[in-house]
């Protein structure tokens, strides 16, 4: 129960904290991508605001376990593979495309009107999608 | 001084802070790295069945907040476009690119980058280029969006 108003609490903060940014508004998310167009460097706010609470909890995390029990996540694995350049264009196109990504993505669903779950249930089915396009990336080039 | 610092600026870094801190607490509490995408997509394709309460408690509380603190504000709009070719192709992108990648803004972007993760700032440098460049393709070039 503990484990589930936490991840409440975390997702309200998230959502709000996207919401007061401006972060699901498209037009802000396309305008930092846009540097041959009127620039807007909103978005360099916002990240720079989320990295610097998360970077002082990952000190926290040294030798510590988490709250609710469980462990905490391991050092992230060092590898680089064409995944991880793929994954990123075709998200960052898509991005770019309709200037949502998958947080603002569930955080605008409740005033951003029918485009947002148009978005959002094309999203789901690309998701659904995903692990078989990832299991044929990973035998067509076995090594990654 | 803060006259000339634009309001969208401070209200960005206010809703980054909020952000971060929504990541520090899933962190912290329940030892979780807070990716929006992964949360969303270990739902879908059943990988995340084990913690799936937990994984809808937060998207329930993404999708509320806003409902919450919109009142608060006389209008928002998302400037969405309405064109639903463009709509399904940037989600059909944005769902498989993710999952690919492993990470979206909040995974790669927020958790990895404050870890100094090499993965993470890899992606991150990837999907703003590959944003950038869609941008400057579908509004400059093509003028779809």
């Amino acid at each position: 129960m503990q484990r589930l108003l936490f991840a409440f609490i975390a997702g309200g903060l998230f959502g709000a904290g996207l919401f007061i940014s401006g972060m699901t508004d498209t037009s802000k998310v396309q305008g930092w991508l846009d540097v041959f167009g009127q620039w807007d460097p909103t978005l360099a706010f916002v990240m720079g605001g989320a990295i610097l609470p998360m970077a002082i909890a990952w000190t926290f995390t040294r030798g510590r376990k988490p709250l609710v029990g469980g462990t905490f996540p391991a050092p992230s694995d060092p590898k680089i593979g064409r995944k991880l350049v793929l994954g990123p264009v075709l998200f960052g196109a898509g991005w770019g495309l309709a200037g949502l990504c998958p947080g603002p993505s569930v955080a605008s669903l409740s005033y951003g009107g029918w485009p947002h779950w148009v978005f959002f249930g094309a999203m789901l089915v690309g998701m659904f999608a995903a692990p078989r396009v990832r299991a044929r990336l990973d035998n067509t080039v076995p090594a990654e | 001084m803060l006259q000339t610092i634009p309001v969208d600026w401070i209200w960005g870094l206010i809703g980054g802070l909020l952000i971060g801190t929504g990541g520090a607490v899933f962190l912290l509490a329940n030892g979780r790295i807070m990716g929006a995408s992964g949360i969303i997509g270990g739902l879908v394709d059943g990988s995340g069945r084990n913690s799936a309460a937990e994984r809808i408690a937060f998207l329930i509380g993404v999708f509320l907040l806003p409902i919450l603190i919109k009142p608060f504000y006389r209008s928002f709009d998302t400037h969405a476009t309405t064109n639903i070719a463009v709509l399904v192709a940037a989600g059909l992108l944005v769902g498989i690119g993710t999952r690919i990648a492993n990470g979206c803004t909040s995974g790669h972007g927020v958790c990895g980058i404050s870890r100094l993760s090499l993965r993470g700032m890899v992606a991150t440098v990837f999907y703003i280029m590959a944003g950038g460049l869609s941008v400057v393709l579908f509004r400059h070039i093509l003028g779809v969006i």
